[in-house]
């Protein structure tokens, strides 16, 4: 039996985010939330664990607004035994290593609450910011061991085996518990939620961590927006080129001449 | 946080298991040299590994003023808890301004723990290095989605601020036989279990293709508008006849209808080549990122408004299915095959 934390995050579904070919910027009306798909997967390889080795237990651990509750409601439903949520205004913000330091605080208050994890798995990355750093920081914060990269977990008597994805195949590694495990895509999906399992994690009680919740444990110097040590700048759009040639045509095939033309004219192929 | 003894700016040379230096360190020396120089301080290859005189050597003739080399068994493979002690060690010791890390796996492992352990700033996957005229701080800039497409970012207050950078996005110059650079070596102790992972195996991954996108002159790449995996068979067709390299767009990875050694963008490889051809790829940002400094790009799509033409040199508004058959044989008549 082992006891597993499993990290998501709600994002923004970015294939979904369309450039306004006007203004330049994000259009992010409308674009539907899901949960982190490389957290998804995480979840996946607790479940398939928990699968082997009943009794083990998964919990779901989110920071995010209050509608986070849905994604973490989602994941109850493929695998997950409870949830809870980081939220406040307080937290806002915060950027990789204040958002790391946040969930390591929220992780010892919940093994506070109910003992130690032998593992804990995120997603590599969040699709909307892509930097692979919460899970590793996190870590950090913890004094664990990690094993970035992986595909597909065992969780052996005294250790943890995983499937590495490395630049030039694979490797396995060992750990031993307690350790954090990032995880990229599988081979395989994560399963579907059945009707009941989606009954069951609608009714379930999703519990909150405030701010106050934390307080104690937490320096409030290293949170939110003041406490994180990147602060972006300023953002803009990058150029657009100007100089670029767009060829319209009747027809495809009178527009592959002219491509062909253009591209002979000026030595590009 | 580690305190800032010097104007020094470091760059991490990442070794394989050889103890040769990873393209991408060598990489960064370029954006590293034009950084020191404006900082006014000395450009440092920190070299980390076993037998590493391949890459200490290879970090001089790039054009590295110092090394500092640390070359022993336990840095023979990489590891989390052993990299990031020996980097922090070295840090703290040498006080550097700033250090650039190659985003490869490994160095998006370190990146982070570093960062964490010295309670500095990290900005991942830059595209994108320069000196703030305002601050003197360094700008990093990214891609990032909150609203807009690109975002520098400063770390004004903690030190060393850390950036990864992935592998192409900076073109490492020709070496200068014979340049030498003074090295300094380090050694640093382990317990007895220190290093908590254990390598077990390794598994080269030889069954499936090799995809060499960040080498590759040409590249011709699918997305969404191919419309499945038979339709790649026009994008390969046209790559062949052209001695390009096959790409594709996270749709057309995720869809399934291609291997993810072919994907380009933010999630993928990002790439750099002499011509890029984008077939039926609308330009997600996440793709753009990856794909936008290459010398020019070809567009070809049916939807007008794809934001791929606004970073396309030469657009074609039109259907690849009958574009790219067209196309292949006019170059294949061109070329006399």
């Amino acid at each position: 039996m082992k006891k597993i934390l499993v990290c998501v995050k709600q994002v923004p579904d970015t294939t979904e985010i369309k450039i306004d070919p006007v203004k330049k910027t994000l259009i992010r009306d409308g674009v539907p939330s899901i949960v982190n798909p490389f957290d998804a997967y995480a979840l996946e390889l607790a479940a398939r664990i928990k699968d082997k080795e009943p009794g083990t237990t998964v919990t779901l651990l989110c920071m995010g607004p209050p509608q986070a509750e849905n994604a973490l409601r989602e994941c109850l439903a493929v695998g997950g035994d409870k949830a809870y949520l980081v939220s406040g205004r307080e937290f806002g913000g915060s950027d990789t290593l204040a958002t790391s330091y946040i969930l390591a605080t929220a992780v010892r208050k919940l093994e506070a609450l109910e003992g130690k994890f032998d593992l804990i798995f995120c997603g590599k990355q969040a699709i909307d910011g892509d930097t692979a750093q919460v899970g590793p920081e996190m870590a950090e914060h913890l004094g664990l061991p990690q094993i970035t990269y992986a595909v597909e977990a065992t969780a052996e008597a005294d250790r943890v085996v995983v499937k590495k994805e490395v630049e030039e195949g694979f490797e396995m590694i060992a750990a031993p518990y307690p350790c954090v495990v990032t995880v990229t895509k599988p081979s395989f999906d994560p399963r579907f939620p059945s009707i009941k399992s989606k009954m069951a994690a609608k009714r379930a009680t999703i519990q909150v961590l405030a701010f106050a919740d934390l307080e104690a444990d937490i320096d409030s110097s290293r949170i939110g927006l003041k406490g994180s040590p990147t602060k972006v700048k300023k953002t803009f759009t990058p150029e657009v080129k100007t100089s670029g040639v767009k060829l319209t045509a009747e027809t495809s095939e009178e527009g592959a001449e002219k491509l062909f033309a253009v591209l002979s004219e000026n030595h590009v192929l | 946080m580690a305190e800032v003894k010097n104007k020094n700016l470091w760059v991490f040379i990442e070794t394989d298991d050889q103890g040769s230096a990873k393209s991408v360190g060598l990489e960064l020396l370029v954006p590293g040299r034009r950084l020191a120089d404006k900082q006014g301080g000395a450009l440092v290859a920190v070299v980390l590994g076993n037998n590493t005189d391949a890459a200490v050597a290879a970090s001089a003739e790039h054009g590295a003023d110092e090394i500092i080399c640390v070359d022993q068994p336990e840095l023979a493979h990489y590891t989390t808890d052993a990299y990031t002690k020996v980097m922090c060690t070295l840090v703290e010791k040498y006080g550097p301004t700033t250090m650039l890390i190659g985003a490869t796996n490994n160095g998006r492992d370190l990146g982070p723990r570093v960062s964490c352990r010295l309670n500095t700033g990290l900005t991942a996957d830059c595209t994108a290095l320069d000196i703030d005229d305002e601050t003197g701080n360094m700008a990093w800039t990214r891609p990032a989605f909150g609203g807009t497409l690109l975002a520098p970012s400063l770390c004004p207050d903690q030190r060393p601020p850390l950036g990864t950078v992935r592998p192409g996005v900076f073109k490492k110059e020709e070496p200068v036989a014979g340049r030498t650079a003074p090295v300094t070596r380090e050694h640093v102790d382990f317990a007895e279990g220190e290093i908590r992972t254990q390598l077990l195996e390794t598994i080269c991954e030889t069954a499936g293709e090799l995809v060499d996108l960040e080498n590759a002159e040409i590249i011709v790449s699918g997305g969404r508008g191919v419309g499945g995996p038979e339709g790649f068979a026009p994008v390969r067709e046209l790559a062949a006849v052209l001695g390009a390299t096959v790409g594709a767009s996270r749709a057309a990875v995720d869809a399934g209808w291609i291997s993810h050694a072919h994907q380009v963008g933010q999630t993928g490889k990002t790439v750099g080549p002499k011509v890029y051809i984008a077939c039926g790829i609308s330009g997600a940002i996440q793709h753009l990122a990856g794909m936008s400094s290459s010398d020019v790009i070809v567009a070809i799509n049916k939807d007008p408004d794809a934001p791929i033409f606004n970073v396309a040199d030469y657009g074609l508004v039109g259907d690849l299915k009958v574009v790219l058959p067209i196309l292949t044989e006019k170059i294949k008549q061109a070329k006399g095959l």
